[in-house]
C-alpha cells in the first residue's frame, strides 16, 4: 500500500487500521468534519464511541488503555475540543498511560488569524503530553501517525497529540506504512546495565530487612513483568508492598503482601518502608504521596531503583543503584543473576522481620467502627468485594475518600483491573474511565467506585454508557460531602466546611431513570447485599445511590509533612499537624 | 544543627554550560524553554543555531545552575525531550571553551573617545560602525571579558549592547 495517493482525512483512518486501533473515542466538530466522513465511510472497521464532552473521551481512553495496555485513541476538534481533552492528557502523562489525541485544527492559512474555534492546540499541550506534532504537510501524515504510536508506548508511556489542519485533511498525498518507524532520537533503554543489576543481586543477598516497593511500571511493562515480580518476591521470601497504581501487580491474597503504602496506606506497609535496610523500588517514582516527609524517608536503607524513565532517578529521593530499564527485561536478567549467586539474606534475620511486620500487622490498622443503622464506606466496599470477587471484574474509582477505601478493601489479585487517577487526582475520572474499560471487555464487571461530587463532573457520559449498551455500574459512596476536603478541613481547618458540603444533589436514582439507565439506592447495612446484587444482576448501565455515614474518615493517614513512623489511625483520634505540614497539599 | 560536609556539598550552587543537540523541527526551543520554567530551572543564557544543514540539527547552549541533584534533573529532563538528541555537560567533562560576541555601542567626543579606541585595542575589540561621535565595537570572548570590557565603556559613553549568549565547545578531539 506504500506510496498510494490518498486524501489526509483517508491517511488517518488507514493508519489508525495499520497500527490496529479498534476504537476511537470522540466528538465530531468543524475542523474534523473530513475525518469524521472518512470514519462514516469506512464502515464500522473502527468502531467510534461518541462521548457528550472531550474529556470524557479522554478518560475513556486511559480506561481502555490502562485495562488492555493498548493505546487509547481520542479524536477531537479544534478550539475547544483540544482544551477539553487537557485534563486527560495532562491526566495521562502523570500516570503514564499510552495515548495518541487527534485533533483537528483550522486551515492552514488561517493558523494564527484568531479564526473561529481556533486555539494554540501544540502550544497549549506542551506540557502535558510527552510529545506533540502540528501536521502542515499532508505528505508527513502518515509517518507522524505512526511515530505518535511509537512514542506513546515506548519507553515511559504518555499522552501524545497530532494537531492536523482541516485543509491537510482534505489534501491528496502519499501514504506510508508503519513498517520501520525507525525515530531519529528517541530511541529507550529497555534492557539494564548488567553491572548495576549484579550490585543490585548483591545487596538484595545481604538484606536483613529488605522490601520491595513497587508501582503502575509493573503494570505498563506488561503482565510477563507482574509474572517475574511475583517470582521473584516468591523466591526472596521478602515482603512487599505498591504504590496506588501498582496494585494488582502482586496479589492482594498473598502472604507477602502488606498493602498499599503512602499517606493512607497500611500502618505496616508504611512502618516497614520506614525501617527497612535494602529497599527494592520496581517502577515506582517517590511520590510525595509516597514518601512523606523527605528527610525522615526510610533513613537507614539503601536503595535500588528500577525504572525505564532516567528523569525519575534522584528526582525525590537519591539512590544507591539506579537501573535503567524496563521492569520485565531487568527483572528477568535480576533473576537470572539471583539464581547464579549464593549469597543469601539470613534466615534468622528474616525471620526477624516478618516477626516485627506481623506486630505491625496486628495493629489492624483499617480497623472501624461498623453501624447496623449507618452504612460505613468501608463496609460497603468490602461488601462489594465479597460479592464481585469471583467474577471477571474491573474497578475504576473518581478521587477522594471513596477511592482510598477502594484502594485498600478491594483486594486486586490482577494487573490491569484497577483504572484510578493517581499523579493528577482528576474528579471525574472514573465514570468515562469505566465506558473505555467496558468497551474493551463487553463482558465484564465494570463497577466505578465514586463519590457523589465527582461523579457530577463527568455525570453526562451515562448517555454515552446508554447509547452504546455499556452496562457499567456506578457505584457511589453518597455522602453529601467532598470527603476528602471536609477530611482535611476537619483535621486541618477547625473544622471549617468551607464549601465542601454537597448542595442540592440530585436523586440519583431519578438522574439513572431519566437517563434510560437503572437507579438502585441502598440508605441501611440490611439492604446492602440484595442491592449490590441486583446491582450485578441488572445488564445494563446503573447508578447507584449508596448512602453512607457523613462523616467517616479514611485512615490510617499520614499527615502532610510527616514521616511513615508518624501515621494517624481511627481510634487514636486528631492529632495536630505541624504548620509546615499544613502549607503542603 | 551541626555540620555536615555532605549535605553542605549538595547545597552548593554551581554554573554548568550544556550543549543540548536537537532536530531543528517547529517548537523544539519552546519546549526547552517550557520545561525549564515549568520545574523552575534558571536559565542564565541560552542559543540556538543549526549546525548541520542536512541532518537538521541545531545546537543549543545554556548556561544553568543549581546544585548537583537539580542539575542532574535537569539533564535527565532534557534527554526525555523527544527530538533531543545527545544532552552534555560540558562543564563536568572539562573545562569547556566559552565564546560570546558582543556588540557595543559608545557615544562620546575627545578624549573619551580616543580612550574608548585605546582600550578597544587592548581587548582587540573591531570597530565596526563609526560616526563623528560613536563607534559600534564588536568583541568576541568570554562572557567575563565582555563583561569587563563592557564595564570600562561604560564611563566612557556607553549607550547599547546587544550579546548572543554562550556559544560552548569542549576541548580536545572528542566531540559532542
Amino acid at each position: 500500500m506504500n506510496g498510494e495517493k490518498m486524501t489526509g482525512a483517508e491517511i488517518v483512518l488507514k493508519a489508525l487500521q495499520d497500527q490496529g486501533v479498534e476504537v476511537i473515542f470522540g466528538y465530531p466538530g468543524g475542523a474534523v468534519l473530513p475525518i469524521y466522513d472518512e470514519i462514516f465511510r469506512q464502515e464500522n472497521r473502527i468502531k467510534h464511541v461518541l462521548v457528550r464532552h472531550e474529556q470524557g473521551a479522554a478518560h475513556a481512553a486511559e480506561g481502555y488503555a490502562r485495562s488492555t495496555g493498548k493505546p487509547g485513541v481520542v479524536l477531537v476538534t479544534s478550539g475547544p475540543g483540544a482544551t477539553n481533552a487537557v485534563t486527560g492528557m495532562t491526566d495521562a502523562l502523570m500516570d503514564s498511560i499510552p495515548m495518541v489525541v487527534l485533533t483537528g485544527q483550522v486551515p492552514t492559512k488561517l493558523i494564527g488569524s484568531d479564526a473561529f474555534q481556533e486555539a494554540d492546540t501544540v502550544g497549549i499541550t506542551r506540557s502535558c503530553t510527552k510529545h506533540n506534532y502540528l501536521v502542515k504537510d499532508v505528505n508527513n501524515l502518515a509517518r507522524v501517525l505512526h511515530e505518535a504510536f511509537y512514542v506513546a508506548t515506548k519507553g515511559r508511556p504518555g499522552p501524545v497529540l497530532v494537531d492536523i489542519p482541516k485543509d491537510v485533511q482534505f489534501a491528496l498525498g502519499t501514504y506510508t506504512g508503519p513498517a520501520n518507524v525507525a525515530h531519529r532520537s528517541y530511541k529507550p533503554r529497555v534492557k539494564g546495565d548488567l553491572e548495576r543489576i549484579k550490585e543490585a543481586a548483591d545487596l538484595i543477598g545481604a538484606a536483613k530487612k529488605p522490601l520491595f516497593y513497587t508501582g503502575g511500571g509493573v503494570i505498563n511493562s506488561g503482565p510477563v513483568a507482574s509474572q517475574l515480580l511475583r517470582e521473584f518476591v516468591r523466591a526472596t521470601g521478602f515482603p512487599i508492598t505498591s504504590t496506588l497504581m501498582g496494585l494488582g501487580a502482586y496479589p492482594a491474597d498473598d502472604p507477602q503482601w502488606l498493602g498499599m503504602l503512602g499517606m493512607h496506606g497500611a500502618w505496616e506497609a508504611n512502618h516497614a518502608m520506614h525501617d527497612c535496610d535494602v529497599m527494592i523500588c520496581v517502577g515506582a517514582r517517590f511520590d510525595d504521596r509516597v514518601t512523606g516527609r523527605l528527610d525522615a524517608f526510610a533513613p537507614n536503607s539503601k536503595k535500588i531503583h528500577i525504572d525505564i524513565d532516567p528523569s525519575s532517578i534522584n528526582k525525590n529521593v537519591r539512590v544507591d543503584i539506579p537501573i535503567i530499564g524496563d521492569v520485565a527485561h531487568v527483572l528477568e536478567d535480576l533473576i537470572r543473576v539471583w539464581k547464579s549467586r549464593a549469597a543469601r539474606p539470613d534466615k534468622p534475620a528474616l525471620a526477624k522481620w516478618w516477626e516485627q511486620i506481623a506486630a505491625w500487622r496486628a495493629r489492624n490498622c483499617f480497623a472501624y467502627n461498623n453501624s447496623k443503622e449507618l452504612i460505613k464506606p468501608q463496609h460497603a466496599i468490602e461488601r462489594l468485594y465479597a460479592l464481585t470477587k469471583d467474577r471477571d471484574v474491573y474497578i475504576t474509582t473518581e478521587v477522594g475518600q471513596h477511592q482510598m477505601w477502594a484502594a485498600q478493601f478491594y483486594r486486586f489479585q490482577a494487573p490491569n483491573r484497577w483504572m484510578t487517577s493517581g499523579g493528577l487526582g482528576t474528579m471525574g475520572y472514573g465514570l468515562p474511565a469505566a465506558l473505555g474499560v467496558q468497551i474493551a471487555h463487553p463482558d465484564a464487571l465494570v463497577i466505578d467506585i465514586a463519590g457523589e461530587a465527582s461523579v457530577q463532573m463527568t455525570m453526562q457520559e451515562m448517555s454515552t454508557a446508554v447509547q452504546y449498551d455499556l452496562p457499567i455500574k456506578i457505584f457511589i459512596l453518597n455522602n453529601e460531602y467532598m470527603g476528602m476536603v471536609r477530611q482535611w478541613q476537619e483535621l486541618l481547618h477547625g473544622g471549617r466546611y468551607s464549601h465542601s458540603y454537597s448542595e442540592s444533589l440530585p436523586d440519583f436514582v431519578k438522574l439513572a431513570e431519566a437517563y434510560g439507565a437503572v437507579g438502585i439506592r441502598a440508605t441501611k447495612p440490611d439492604e446492602l447485599d440484595d442491592a449490590i446484587k441486583e446491582m450485578i444482576s441488572v445488564k445494563r448501565p446503573v447508578l447507584f445511590d449508596c448512602r453512607v455515614d457523613k462523616t467517616e474518615n479514611c485512615f490510617p493517614m499520614i499527615p502532610s509533612g510527616e514521616a511513615h513512623n508518624n501515621m494517624i489511625l481511627a481510634d487514636l483520634g486528631a492529632q495536630t499537624v505541624s504548620a509546615a505540614g499544613k502549607a503542603l497539599v | 544543627m551541626s555540620y555536615d560536609p555532605v549535605i553542605a556539598q549538595a547545597e552548593i550552587i554551581r554554573t554548568h554550560t550544556m550543549a543540548v543537540l536537537v532536530d531543528n523541527e517547529a517548537g523544539v526551543l519552546a519546549r526547552v524553554i517550557g520545561l525549564f520554567s515549568g520545574r523552575g530551572y534558571n536559565i542564565e543564557s541560552l542559543t540556538v543555531a543549526e549546525v548541520d544543514a542536512q541532518e537538521h540539527t541545531s545546537r543549543i547552549t545554556i548556561v544553568t545552575s543549581g546544585t548537583a541533584q537539580v542539575i542532574e534533573q535537569i539533564k535527565a529532563q532534557l534527554d526525555r525531550l523527544v527530538p533531543v538528541h545527545r544532552v552534555v555537560d560540558l562543564t563536568v567533562e572539562t573545562e569547556p571553551l566559552e565564546r560570546e560576541l558582543a556588540l557595543i555601542k559608545v557615544k562620546g567626543a575627545g578624549d573619551k573617545r580616543m580612550e574608548a579606541l585605546r582600550i578597544a585595542d587592548s581587548f582587540r575589540a573591531r570597530v565596526v560602525d563609526t560616526t563623528l561621535n560613536s563607534f559600534v565595537f564588536e568583541l568576541t570572548g568570554s562572557p567575563s571579558k565582555i563583561n569587563a570590557y563592557i564595564e570600562l565603556m561604560r564611563p566612557l559613553g556607553l549607550i547599547d549592547v546587544s550579546r548572543t549568549g554562550v556559544a560552548a565547545i569542549s576541548r580536545g578531539p572528542e566531540a559532542l
